[in-house]
């Protein structure tokens, strides 16, 4: 409960510090950039391998009861609605979530969060409100790409493991296609980019004890940023669907 | 003016400023003494406000430090330079992107902030590390970093959190130089954290040591040097015995 409230205060002060906006601005593209670099192959390899996986799983199960062209429905759906968002998260909850743990706790530890404090930053609108806003815009990017690719990766597969035409591949991805399939696979990367920073920027600035704390911040923040994301797939998929 | 006002801070059970009164008067440079974990980095993290009495006040210039708004808490900061103990330079940028952040900070023309950080850098004898990064650089010489960016924002108060700690006697003896330099260039009123004894000296005004989250006795160098306190002399002579006896000293004894 009192682990809430704190989460609830830090939430809180990093929105106030929003208001410094000649801190931030200048720092929300740069980690744009790392976080978009940081993401891409990982989320890209991802994205391939789910992408035959669920073309081939998809025809397994429908067995010629169901005519074979809902490959390409299958496929669609659920990339663009759970595996790119949720795996893509998982993975980056390790590879960005560790980052920004690891970074802020060893400033933390190092005292050059005090540092910057005693040079009149807050380290809220310096170190955090970037990392929050760029992974919030960020994610959805990352996901849309790993999206479109692990759809061409199962059309791949479907194509020439499966006895599937292209035209009849994309029939099936626009049979039962919504343009809420794109945005609500989006706004939940989008929720997961912003779980997953804030997560690591909490533990990070609340490191305590040298290079131990360090890494044992760094692991609480995956494993908590982990769970976070699961935990509000649930959320949207109760709220949205 | 710097002064403690019987300030207490715990850290869970663990009591460190148990009513520590201090004051630091302009012109002056106070070292604070004491033994590896008796509260001298948090005393001193007090007067910037990045730690909050539990009780008590420390103010600055007769304004309460914990009672400072954000407005009020930066312009409080850009006018002291804290010197931390392992420099604390931001790892990621060059030595002169870690003097340029702060008076960016204070927006002040660029001319006058290549200006500062060329003055800055000449004043530790380090002109030319402009462009090394702090992993490229010795102790010694971040400590030295660490010093120009403090007082690159030409600050009235300077905090050194030991200074010379962790340095070989010839690099220490060089820092102690630089900071009576700086204070004789700049007239900064300095704090000086330490528990090494030469630099106390070769420093100070006045000597504070810091006993059990109390002021165990304040004096001037000479006054310190000759005192009968037998836990400040067991201190500054640096006889093991200082080590054990500290744990059965009845506790309050008068200064
Ligand atoms: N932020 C903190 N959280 C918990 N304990 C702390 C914190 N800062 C300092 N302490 C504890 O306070 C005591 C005094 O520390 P410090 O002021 O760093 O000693 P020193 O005199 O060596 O500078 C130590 O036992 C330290 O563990
Ligand atoms: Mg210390």
């Amino acid at each position: 409960m009192s682990a809430l409230g704190r989460g609830g205060q830090f939430l809180g002060d990093v929105g106030r510090s929003l208001r410094e906006t000649d801190t931030w601005v200048s720092l929300t593209a740069v980690q744009m950039r790392r976080i978009g670099v940081q993401s891409l192959p990982i989320a890209l390899f991802i994205a391939v391998f789910a992408g035959i996986v669920l073309a081939l799983l998809s025809s397994y199960s429908f067995t010629g009861a169901v005519p074979l062209y809902f490959v390409g429905t299958f496929v669609g759906k659920a990339m663009m609605l759970e595996l790119a968002p949720v795996l893509v998260g998982l993975a980056l909850a390790g590879r960005v979530g560790a980052n920004i743990a690891a970074e802020l706790g060893t400033m933390r530890v190092t005292e050059q969060v005090d540092a910057l404090e005693t040079l009149a930053f807050n380290p809220n609108a310096y170190l955090v409100v970037p990392r929050a806003l760029a992974a919030t815009a960020m994610f959805p990017v990352v996901v849309a790409l790993a999206t479109g690719l692990g759809i061409v990766a199962g059309w791949f597969t479907a194509i020439n493991l499966l006895d599937l035409s292209s035209p009849d591949f994309v029939k099936g991805l626009r049979l039962f296609y919504q343009f809420k399939d794109v945005w609500f696979g989006l706004l939940k990367a989008m929720s997961f980019g912003f779980v997953i920073a804030m997560i690591g920027c909490y533990k990070g600035l609340n490191t305590r004890g040298g290079a131990e704390g360090v890494g044992r911040e760094t692991t609480a923040a995956v494993v908590m940023g982990a769970e976070m994301i699961l935990v509000l797939d649930a959320f949207w998929a109760v709220v949205l669907l | 003016m710097i002064v403690f006002n019987d300030v207490y801070k715990r850290f869970g059970a663990k009591e460190v400023l148990n009513g520590f009164s201090l004051e630091v008067r302009d012109g002056e440079t106070m070292v604070i003494i004491g033994h590896s974990g008796s509260g001298k980095s948090v005393a001193l993290k007090h007067v910037v406000g990045l730690l909050n009495p539990d009780a008590g006040d420390v103010q600055v210039d007769g304004a309460v430090v914990h009672d400072l708004d954000r407005d009020g808490l930066t312009a409080l900061r850009s006018g002291i330079g804290f010197v931390f103990q392992f420099a604390a330079l931001f790892d990621s940028m060059t030595v002169r992107e870690n003097l340029e952040l702060g008076l960016k900070r204070q927006r002040l023309d660029p001319r006058v902030i290549e200006e500062r950080v060329h003055e800055s850098l000449a004043l530790v004898d380090l002109e030319g590390a402009e462009d090394k990064l702090p992993a490229e650089l010795s102790g010694g010489m971040r400590k030295r970093v660490g010093l120009a960016r403090a007082i690159a924002l030409r600050p009235q108060y300077l905090l050194y959190d030991e200074p010379t700690t962790g340095l070989d006697p010839v690099t220490s003896a060089v820092i102690n130089q630089l900071m009576v330099r700086t204070r004789e260039k700049l007239g900064v009123t300095g704090i000086v954290v330490t528990h090494d004894m030469t630099s106390a000296y070769a420093v100070g005004d006045r000597i504070a040591m810091l006993y059990r989250g109390q002021v165990r006795q304040v004096g001037t160098v000479d006054q310190i040097r000759r005192t009968h306190d037998p836990i400040v002399r067991q201190f500054i002579e640096g006889r093991p015995e200082a080590a054990t006896d500290l744990q059965t000293a009845p506790p309050g004894v008068e200064r």
